[in-house]
């Protein structure tokens, strides 16, 4: 760790209402911490019954983009603050925290999921596919679709939109403009892109038969 | 001879006006752009809050102690302190820096705040219980209001309201900042103004004595991308005042970034707005008179105040009083919203003659063609309420107040009206040349996701005439010429003028350069176009682009361009009108407005990126709809507290609650003005159309905005429970 500047004078402290000594004296002395209340037994991928996890860091080991990236964290970390705090994943963005806005979506196991609402160490030993990943070998087509339809401004939703527009096309592949407003209500954008967020996930659809779809 | 800074005429533009994809786009649909919430500087601390649970109290005593000794605590400061008074829930006490997110959520738990709780008003819509938090403003009469209601043949009286609302940012405001040393300050900031952070943050800084003096100089501001900011973000805030000392007092980078919670309790509110408005019309439609008395809610503030806007866009008709009363209530402190005041006006003013035509039994289309000759701009809005009435088919749905098809979903229209200026912000540019053929504009501007980079590409191409994947533009970051803050629709004014006039003065010493080679006595006689250098009388005699900057030798050009120049020409206006119309559908059993379709006409001047201009539009509409239908900060009285700080109970649309929506830009028209701001005209008439088509379709008023659920039954019941 690294010390508090020592260049603080009396004028500070008495701001601060508390002397920078008593908070290094403190620090290193221990806290509870109840993460591991969080566990569930029987969740997928966490340990058997009686096994438990934290408080304090654990190992964990995720598998992103078909990689095994090992870090350390408390249990109660979820797999979108692994991946942006740990990883510097970043293309995932914490937007409402509490799985409604989609900003987070990333696809585990085929499925599309908010990572703002899953523990890290629940997803341990399944496929995590992000941004980042379905990025890697030049633009996807859902985010090529999403730039010729200008079906982005500030871009903060747009790696989660992406995200759930692949995995919304991955399993149907020729929808309807109702079947976009449904499978895509799950995301929200603020700015306002909407518009061309339904005729790029329709573009996509198009240009994606027979293409590239399971990667 | 003075140089020509003229935009290109139309036949010779070969980008301008065109559908261009934003060239920043594949970065931010790859997950690559890198937004101030994603720097991750090596030794981050990740910062958090510690807020007030109540609307209003003092401070009685602060226990850091349990917060520092926090394992895994690097440093604590206040913010507020012993003795200072708390206004709203969620008002910043201290923040806390530690090695992980989750051990600063647990120092937050641990920081102990005594209060003396003081008594608090949140609400503001019934002036009745607000007592001495009523201060009265502004209170003016133009002509004779009395004699004005004499002359009308009809008068309606009506009440109408506007929630507040909050800008939800997706990216929360905050920072990620890191102090080296003395003075080597670097912020990144999401943030509408990064000409203007690091005077902020160096003011601020200089207030406590126990820092270095720091310089708006020693700070570096780099923000080339961020999510959202609609007027809230131009200023560093006490949150990223507190980075910046937790930074320097760890010696390492610290990132405080809102949580949802305090994003929408603290850092983004549009005023409320309520008014009892009085009109008067002529048989024919034209108005007589106006009296509106409203208020409204800019948190502990004096409100908003609606001079020279009442009524919204007819404010060169006679006879008019307007009173308006700000409400000092325990909430969240208004911020800047896309067209301040505007959207609130709009539906104050425009419900209320939408009423009165429709009393008086005349279209209000035919009624706002009428009083057209009392705004700013008749013509444009006559030749707009037509487009949109045709784009519409107005003529063929219109019907008079209540849907009389049968059955419990009632259809109906609506219109609004706006207006705005949208004058050029100062700007400067550097544009560069150098010998290899590289050329870079460099601005200290942003881009808030409205298209700004690609807007100065276009600029920069179409006057060096080259494609535009072979300019490079540089903006967000302070090292570059300074350029205005982006708010009030004068970005894309100011950036255009001064990449136009920097571009121009140096391609005019690149055309110096190769003149001679090209067999012309001066410059005047060579163009640049189509990638090449060329005789304007023989193009057959011609230079590629590279070939000619390579006669540039080991010299880069360099040259300036600004804006304001009183002797640059004119390149950017101000003032723009615009008509909306929508068509709504509404489940009288559920209360649930459904959007059919809306239409927007729009007057803009030159364009420079027809797609994102457009994008522009469509996103005002659809953020209307949101504040029309869903949208409502909501606060509990016996609490204080805010309910619905988050994004499951502050509803947004979703992709499938938007309906069909058409814009219609008034391209090529009014090219000769110049560029013209867009940011804010689109978004103002919505909810007044939308509460507009509302009212058409069930026959009675509801009177405040969000239309919601509620909110329609109870205007049915009121009614007698048919619509």
């Amino acid at each position: 760790m690294s010390k508090t500047t020592e260049g603080q004078d009396k004028t500070q402290q008495r701001h601060n209402g508390f002397s920078r000594r008593t908070f290094l004296q403190g620090v290193g002395t221990g806290s509870g911490v109840a993460g591991a209340a969080i566990l569930t037994p029987d969740a997928e991928g966490s340990p058997a019954a009686g096994d438990v996890m934290g408080p304090g860091e654990v190992e964990i080991t995720l598998r992103i983009n078909g990689r095994n990236h090992s870090l350390k964290a408390e249990p109660r970390v979820t797999l979108l603050d692994a991946l942006r705090n740990r990883l510097d994943h970043t293309g995932a963005k914490k937007v409402c925290d509490r799985a409604t806005c989609g900003a987070c979506t990333v696809i585990v196991d085929g499925s599309a999921v908010y990572a703002c609402s899953m523990l890290a160490i629940e997803v341990q030993g399944r496929d995590i596919q992000t941004i980042e990943g379905i990025s890697s070998r030049g633009m996807h087509p859902v985010s090529a679709a999403f730039v010729s339809n200008d079906a982005q401004q500030c871009g903060f939703c747009t790696p989660g939109f992406v995200m759930a527009c692949k995995s919304f096309l991955d399993t149907n592949p020729n929808p309807s403009m109702a079947d976009v407003e449904a499978g895509l209500g799950g995301n929200i954008c603020r700015c306002g892109t909407y518009v061309g967020i339904r005729q790029a996930a329709l573009e996509a659809a198009r240009n994606m038969k027979g293409g590239r779809r399971g990667d | 001879m003075a140089t020509n800074y003229d935009w290109p005429a139309q036949a010779d533009r070969s980008l301008i006006g065109r559908r261009l994809n934003r060239l920043d786009g594949p970065a931010k649909a790859t997950g690559k752009a890198k937004y101030a919430y994603d720097r991750n500087p090596e030794g981050l601390l990740v910062g958090r809050l510690v807020k007030s649970p109540h609307a209003n109290a003092r401070i009685k005593s602060i226990d850091a102690s349990g917060a520092e000794r926090t394992p895994g605590v690097r440093g604590v400061v206040l913010i507020k302190d012993i003795g200072d008074e708390l206004q709203w829930v969620g008002a910043e006490i201290a923040a806390v820096a530690a090695d992980t997110e989750e051990i600063a959520r647990d120092a937050v738990e641990n920081f102990k705040v005594e209060y003396e709780v003081l008594p608090h008003i949140v609400h503001d819509e019934d002036l009745n219980k607000v007592g001495n938090r009523a201060k009265p403003g502004l209170d003016n009469t133009e002509g004779d209001p009395a004699k004005g209601f004499q002359e009308a043949d009809a008068t309606h009286e009506g009440y109408y309201g506007v929630a507040t609302i909050t800008h939800c940012c997706l990216e929360p405001h905050g920072n990620t900042v890191q102090w080296k040393g003395e003075k080597d300050i670097t912020v990144w900031a999401s943030t509408q103004a990064v000409g203007r952070i690091g005077a902020d943050l160096a003011k601020n800084l200089a207030a406590d004595p126990s820092l270095p003096k720091v310089s708006p100089s020693d700070i570096r501001v780099i923000t080339p991308v961020m999510g959202g900011g609609f007027g809230s973000k131009f200023n560093i805030d006490s949150w990223g005042i507190a980075a910046a000392k937790l930074s320097r007092m760890t010696g390492r980078p610290v990132k405080i970034m809102l949580d949802r919670d305090e994003e929408l309790k603290v850092a983004g509110g549009r005023p409320s707005w309520y008014g009892k408005v009085k009109v008067g019309a002529k048989k024919d439609g034209t108005l007589t008179a106006f009296e509106c008395e409203s208020w409204s809610t800019s948190g502990m503030g004096r409100g908003s105040n609606p001079s020279g806007v009442l009524p919204y866009v007819f404010t060169e008709m006679p006879n008019r009083h307007v009173r308006h009363i700000g409400v000092a209530t325990n909430t969240g402190p208004a911020r800047a919203w896309r067209a301040p005041r505007h959207p609130q006006c709009a539906v104050v003013s425009h419900c209320a003659l939408s009423d009165l035509a429709e009393k008086m039994k005349i279209d209000p289309v035919d009624f706002f063609k009428t009083n057209a000759k009392f705004t700013p701009r008749p013509d444009v809005y006559r030749v707009e309420l037509d487009k949109a009435a045709e784009l519409i088919d107005w003529k063929a749905k219109y019907h008079a107040p209540g849907d009389p098809a049968s059955g419990h979903v009632k259809r109906g229209l609506g219109l609004s009206i706006h207006t705005w200026g949208g004058r050029p912000h100062d700007s400067e540019c550097r544009v560069t040349i150098e010998p290899d053929g590289t050329t870079t504009a460099e601005l200290g501007s942003q881009d808030l996701g409205s298209g700004t980079l690609t807007v100065i590409a276009v600029v920069l191409a179409e006057t060096m005439g080259l494609p535009i994947n072979q300019v490079n533009v540089k903006i967000g970051d302070s090292k570059y010429p300074p350029s205005g803050a982006s708010g009030g629709s004068t970005t894309v004014g100011g950036v255009s003028s001064s990449t136009r006039r920097a571009a121009v003065n140096a391609l005019e010493k690149l055309k110096e350069k190769v003149a001679g080679d090209l067999g012309a006595s001066s410059a005047d006689e060579v163009e640049a176009k189509g990638g090449f250098l060329r005789l304007k009388a023989n193009p057959k005699k011609r230079m590629r682009w590279a070939e000619a900057c390579r006669k540039l030798g080991t010299t880069t050009v360099s040259e300036m361009g600004k804006q304001p120049d009183r002797d640059g020409g004119k390149l950017a206006d101000s003032g723009v009108g615009g008509v909306q119309m929508a068509d709504v559908s509404v489940d009288t059993e559920t209360g649930i407005v459904t959007m059919n379709k809306m239409v927007a006409v729009q007057d803009c001047g030159l364009i420079i990126d027809l797609e994102t201009a457009e994008s522009q539009v469509y996103g005002s509409l659809i953020m209307g709809i949101c504040a029309a239908l869903y949208e409502e900060r909501i606060y509990d009285q016996a609490s204080g507290d805010y309910l619905n700080a988050d994004m499951e109970f502050y509803k947004l649309a979703g992709v499938g609650d938007i309906g069909e929506l058409v814009v219609h830009m008034m391209t090529g028209v009014y090219d000769d003005r110049g560029v013209i701001g867009l940011g804010e005209p689109p978004a103002i008439s919505p909810q007044a159309a939308i509460s507009n088509a509302v009212a058409n379709a069930l026959g009675v008023r509801v009177p405040t905005v969000p239309l919601t659920p509620d909110k329609v039954l109870a205007a049915l019941e009121k009614k007698g429970g048919m619509a």
